[in-house]
């Protein structure tokens, strides 16, 4: 079912989830979700409004313990990790981040190491090391002695990837990682996704909400409708009129994309617009 | 953003990649640290590695030297004026009889117990605005102190207790008041916001059981406790300290245990536990040690209002580092509650008032101020 972009199949992933069913306290999300994150995958997964995407991405990352089924983190129950473990095997940027009061750029960027850090080895020359490259690759080390609450809402989520990255972690889970972002840090953010996936070897699970960008750059597109996954793939394999319109609700063309030759989503031209308005998702997606 | 977005990111290279004979230019110079407010240096030595940050550092040394001043200062200033030189005959054993009196029995233990006080309740201040990750979260304005306050008159009113059981007392009372306060505030995580508010109103109960107690108590015990209630350190002796000091020495190594996981619990939830915190358990033991130092300060002054509200904010602006800054925030409760008594010893001679009056005028202007400013906050 799931192959990489190459072709390589990938029988074994680090990261699956299992007859997960997710849930919060009454509001059931997700019902025995089998979900497989091919390595090395840039996998992108998209969905309408309240879908579900960002709890299967908490799922993953086990801040919300599934209701019933399990989570797989290299062959084992994600569960039977120590914290700490797990958080240098798979990090997690959430969406909507509050940083503390006056904390500076390099501080909250080091914390991204405390999982490799004990009460004797608070800064070893590896957490140095991966601090300056994480700053370097998100441009944010002109920023580091800067108040992260001084700065713009693009260097801001630059410098919360910068502390995602700094935990060196293989498998990289970003909730929606482009929010806040002018099209061309969207673009540096993906950017530097493809080349972490596709020089340093990252396995990378993002939210967007993009539906071109998503094409771009995914090497695995999975569609989540109500909580349920309806169809994953390669992006060309996924993405059609039909789908869209299962998934969104959106009238749409799917036409090659002339830069990259991936699915472009072209919604259907409605002069006047329609009863009822349209959705955020319509909008986002009428602006290309 | 000073980059073109036009370059392409630059390589990324983990520990292991560095080329042989590849001199890495990180490791020669200073740390990226010493670029955050606190300019920290590495110390290393093999393996093992601390972070020390000069600023803080240098603030606490500070804060240190001024807190041994204000007891010089205790020992030698008031009513009484007993010269430097005295004093130090009388603490080498060459006092006349008044001296020892003035400065061994009188002075000295009732300047130290105010100093412990305020440097436990100040470290409770830190912990628990920590952890609520809001100013207003400290312990005499979310109800702790009440509770501790109720556990520890029920003791002395009703069970004619030593002071050891009414340092028990007050305990048992804020154990309980923080597990009722978490369960009402506990929804899907801790929300600081809801703490503040459910803790708000459950300490303005205890105020009415307080009241109650003392209501039904006869009237010598009545008069005593309404003085103890408002926070007062007249009459504390070297009993206080005996109790104080070994309690503190405990308590305060382990809330420093702490210090680091209270670092990263500043992060929202769902980033401290994707970076490997056990949030709830670094809480809870949080919580239990923060309840522990704010008793036994209760248990030995009465809840004495906003020192531990305002001291780690204090502290937190000499140092300008993030965290829960628990060293500097205990000093600088000690040196404000040590000063704050004095002024209630000294300034209202010959009828001192209780210390509990003076830090309540000045710390509820200063929460008039908080609280306008977390509100603009809010609005903004």
């Amino acid at each position: 079912m799931t192959t990489h972009s190459d072709g390589r199949p990938s029988p074994t992933g680090r990261l699956h989830a299992d007859k997960v069913t997710l849930a919060y306290d009454r509001r059931t999300i997700s019902t025995d979700l089998d979900l497989r994150i091919p390595d090395g995958s840039f996998t992108v997964v998209v969905g309408a409004n309240g879908c579900g995407k960002s709890t299967l991405l908490r799922g993953l990352a086990r801040l919300l313990n599934p209701r019933s089924g399990a989570v797989h983190l290299d062959g084992r129950a994600i569960t039977s990790y120590s914290a700490k473990e797990v958080a240098r095997r798979l990090g997690l940027l959430p969406q909507g981040q509050v940083a503390p009061d006056g904390i500076t750029v390099v501080d909250l960027v080091s914390r991204g190491r405390y999982p490799h850090q004990r009460m004797l080895r608070q800064w070893s020359e590896a957490d140095e090391r991966a601090v300056r490259n994480a700053m370097e690759a998100t441009s944010t080390t002109e920023l580091a002695g800067r108040p992260v609450d001084e700065l713009s809402g693009g260097q801001r989520q630059r410098v919360w990837l910068a502390m995602a990255l700094a935990q060196e972690t293989r498998i990289l889970l970003l909730d929606e990682p482009t929010t806040y972002l002018d099209i061309a840090h969207q673009v540096d953010v993906l950017d530097l996704c493809a080349h972490l996936r596709a020089d340093r070897g990252y396995t990378l699970v993002a939210v967007l909400h993009d539906l071109n960008q998503a094409c771009r750059y995914a090497t695995h597109l999975v569609a989540l409708k109500d909580g349920a996954v309806v169809a994953e793939g390669e992006p060309t394999e996924v993405i059609t009129a039909d789908l869209v319109r299962d998934v969104f609700g959106l009238d749409c063309r799917v036409i090659a994309d002339p830069e990259s030759g991936t699915p472009l989503v072209i919604p259907r031209h409605r002069p006047g617009g329609r009863p009822g308005g349209t959705t955020k998702e319509e909008l986002i997606d009428a602006t290309y | 953003m000073t980059t073109p977005r036009s370059s392409s990111p630059p390589p990324l290279r983990s520990s292991g990649e560095r080329l042989r004979g590849d001199p890495d230019p990180w490791l020669g110079g200073a740390s990226v640290l010493a670029a955050g407010p606190g300019s920290a240096r590495v110390l290393r030595r093999g393996e093992r590695s601390v972070v020390v940050e000069r600023r803080p550092l240098v603030v606490c040394l500070l804060l240190a030297a001024v807190a041994a001043g204000v007891v010089v200062g205790s020992l030698v200033l008031g009513e009484i004026q007993v010269g430097l030189p005295r004093v130090w005959a009388t603490l080498t054993g060459h006092g006349t009889a008044i001296e020892d009196l003035l400065v061994l029995d009188l002075r000295l233990p009732r300047v130290l117990t105010a100093l412990l006080v305020g440097a436990a309740l100040g470290m409770a201040g830190a912990i628990f605005q920590n952890i609520s990750r809001n100013p207003l979260g400290s312990p005499d304005v979310i109800g702790f102190d009440y509770g501790s306050a109720t556990g520890a008159l029920v003791v002395m009113l009703f069970l004619d207790g030593s002071g050891l059981q009414t340092a028990a007392g007050a305990v048992v009372g804020g154990m309980a008041t923080a597990a009722l306060v978490y369960v009402l505030a506990l929804r899907n995580g801790l929300d600081g916001l809801r703490l503040v508010l459910v803790g708000i109103g459950v300490g303005f109960a205890l105020i009415s059981v307080n009241q109650y107690l003392i209501v039904r108590s006869n009237l010598y015990d009545a008069q005593s406790a309404a003085v103890w209630l408002v926070g007062n350190l007249a009459g504390r002796g070297w009993d206080h300290v005996r109790l104080l000091a070994p309690a503190l020495l405990v308590l305060v190594p382990l809330a420093l245990l702490l210090a680091r996981p209270l670092r990263m619990a500043e992060l929202s939830d769902q980033t401290a536990v994707a970076l490997g915190l056990r949030t709830e358990r670094v809480r809870l033991a949080a919580v239990v040690v923060g309840v522990l130092l704010a008793s036994v300060a209760v248990a030995t002054a009465g809840p004495i209002a906003f020192i531990a509200l305002t001291a780690p904010q204090i502290a937190r602006r000499l140092t300008r580092v993030t965290g829960p800054n628990l060293v500097a925030s205990g000093l600088t409760g000690a040196i404000l509650l040590g000063i704050s008594d004095w002024c209630a010893r000294e300034l209202f001679a010959p009828r001192p008032v209780p210390v509990g009056v003076l830090t309540g005028v000045v710390g509820g202007l200063y929460l008039a101020w908080l609280l306008t400013r977390e509100w603009r906050k809010g609005v903004a």
